[in-house]
């Protein structure tokens, strides 16, 4: 197994690492996002509150979320691993420094988006995940008994804290995927001059659908409930 | 035309270092980079000082070794060029130009703007290499290379290795260099022998060297004197796949 391992801790296998990972998580935020939109049903909830029950006790998601939580922590501890390491390679900094106009901001700041979206990610699994699946006496029950999420996530985003905060978190999720969802791609070894024009046009479109789909459903509910 | 120069002044590589601020005046703007640097250091010597140690060897763009980070830009502010073919011309009339080596964990500064590049010998050394008979050269077209993979080889073989690259990258990596050699040996019949081993080894002493990973925020290849693409980025992460897999034990 040495030459597994020498490919994975080299910084060549780190990157493929990060980037399976992440091109997971982007399939994970299709899911989530097609999930969160059927708040937006008129039907109090009914909908959204089976589909959460659905998504807590179907054997086969429960496994899914073995393997999301897995590769959150794989994602999260490679990335936070290559920006120590990135960080070493540079130990004195430039007294002036101009990227050329073709970087892009987000590809110089992936690491900071990331930590934000960690920042965000604990707070957001402590309110919804934990409360849902370990205490959810305190959420109550719906008409059909399941429980009733729905109430919380509406309650949530009568804040404008809380709504503000969703709003950065997923603003950083956007730079996150701007430069993620193409850079993944490379990362891989796949770049062609056929198909690559393709990778990013479907990166961009994919990242503005994403984050703007996120981006309403906190600012629906709380301008709803002004 | 005057300029001001703020220059990184470090007498070696314990030295702390700090940046000296020089004044020039009557200068010819159609004079290079590095011959405004010969002026200010025939004004320090005149003086009694010590004069800026810069490297350089050819002055015409081609050995790579005119490292200078000119405003925060490897090579300066035009694209496709070297230190040493970058003209007064490009600055403004009294404008104040500030200018570092490289820096990298993986090139120590030795004194001044002069920074130790032998990590990329090393690299080099570990696998950038074809196994050839001595003797008479071959004939040229005995191997017969298709003009697609012989323009995309020259395309990475172009390097002059000035670590540009490397210098530009947040991450101090050295991937750009380290992917223009193993693209440009994979992609001729001649590099086949150590197709598998080159990027292993290469790979294993860019590490070892300290320099940092690839984010494919493309500075490298828009920092880099030569064009050089990073598509031979892509064809590394690819070649180190394969090597991974397919060579056999
Ligand atoms: C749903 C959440 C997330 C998604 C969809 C996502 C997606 C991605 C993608 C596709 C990449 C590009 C990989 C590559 O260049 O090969 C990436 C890079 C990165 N991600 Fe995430 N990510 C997420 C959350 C996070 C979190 C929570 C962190 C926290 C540390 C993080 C840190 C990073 C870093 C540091 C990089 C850049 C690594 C590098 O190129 O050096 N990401 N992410
Ligand atoms: S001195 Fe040779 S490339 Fe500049």
């Amino acid at each position: 197994m040495g030459w597994m391992s020498q490919w994975l801790f080299s910084s060549v296998g780190r990157k493929w690492v990060m980037a399976v990972t992440g091109l997971f998580l982007c399939t994970f935020l299709v899911v989530h996002l097609s999930g969160n939109l059927l708040t937006l049903i008129p039907d109090e909830g009914k909908t959204f509150n089976a589909f959460a029950h659905f998504m807590s006790h179907n054997w086969i998601i429960r496994f899914l979320e073995v393997v999301l939580f897995s590769g959150f922590l794989l994602h999260i501890i490679q990335g936070l691993v290559l920006m120590v390491r990135n960080r070493k390679s540079r130990p004195v900094r430039y007294a002036v420094h101009a990227a050329a106009p073709s970087v892009s901001w987000s590809s110089l700041n992936m690491g900071l988006l990331g930590t934000l979206l960690l920042v965000f990610l604990v707070v957001h699994v402590g309110d919804f995940f934990v409360e849902s699946r370990f205490t959810p006496e305190k959420l109550g029950t719906d008409a059909q008994g399941y429980v009733n999420l729905y109430a919380e996530v509406v309650h949530s985003f009568s804040s404008l804290p809380y709504t503000l905060f969703y709003v950065l978190a997923m603003v950083a999720l956007g730079f996150h995927l701007w430069h993620g969802f193409q850079s993944a791609f490379r990362s891989l070894g796949l770049m062609h001059s056929r198909y690559t024009p393709a990778v990013i046009w479907t990166g961009k479109v994919y990242t503005v659908v994403i984050t703007a789909g996120f981006l309403f459903i906190p600012l629906y509910w709380y301008f709803m409930q002004l | 035309m005057r300029l001001t120069l703020k220059v990184w002044r470090q007498k070696n590589s314990q030295d702390k270092g700090r940046f000296e601020v020089y004044h020039l005046n009557d200068l010819d703007e159609h004079a290079s980079f590095l011959e405004m640097f010969d002026v200010l250091n025939e004004q320090l010597i005149r003086e009694g000082k010590d004069p800026v140690a810069f490297d350089h060897d050819c002055r015409e763009g081609i050995c790579g070794m005119c490292s200078m980070v000119i405003n925060g830009r490897p090579h300066g502010p035009l694209t496709h060029n070297t230190t040493c073919q970058l003209h007064l011309r490009h600055f403004r009339d009294g404008e104040t130009i500030t200018v570092e080596p490289w820096r990298a964990s993986a090139f120590p500064v030795i004194k001044d703007l002069v920074v130790d590049r032998s990590a990329f010998d090393r690299i080099i050394a570990a696998g950038g290499f074809i196994s050839v008979n001595t003797g008479q050269a071959v004939e040229a077209n005995s191997i017969l290379v298709p003009k697609e993979n012989a323009d995309q080889a020259m395309n990475a073989a172009v390097c002059i290795g000035c670590g540009a690259c490397v210098a530009a990258c947040k991450n101090a990596s050295a991937m750009l260099f380290v992917a223009a050699k193993v693209s440009h040996l994979s992609l001729l019949p001649q590099g086949e022998p150590e197709r598998y081993r080159r990027v292993k080894n290469m790979v294993a002493q860019m590490d070892k060297e300290g320099f940092g990973a690839c984010t494919n925020t493309n500075a490298c290849e828009a920092a880099c004197p030569k064009g050089i693409s990073v598509t031979h980025i892509a064809r590394l992460n690819r070649e180190y796949l394969k090597a991974t897999f397919l060579q056999e034990e």
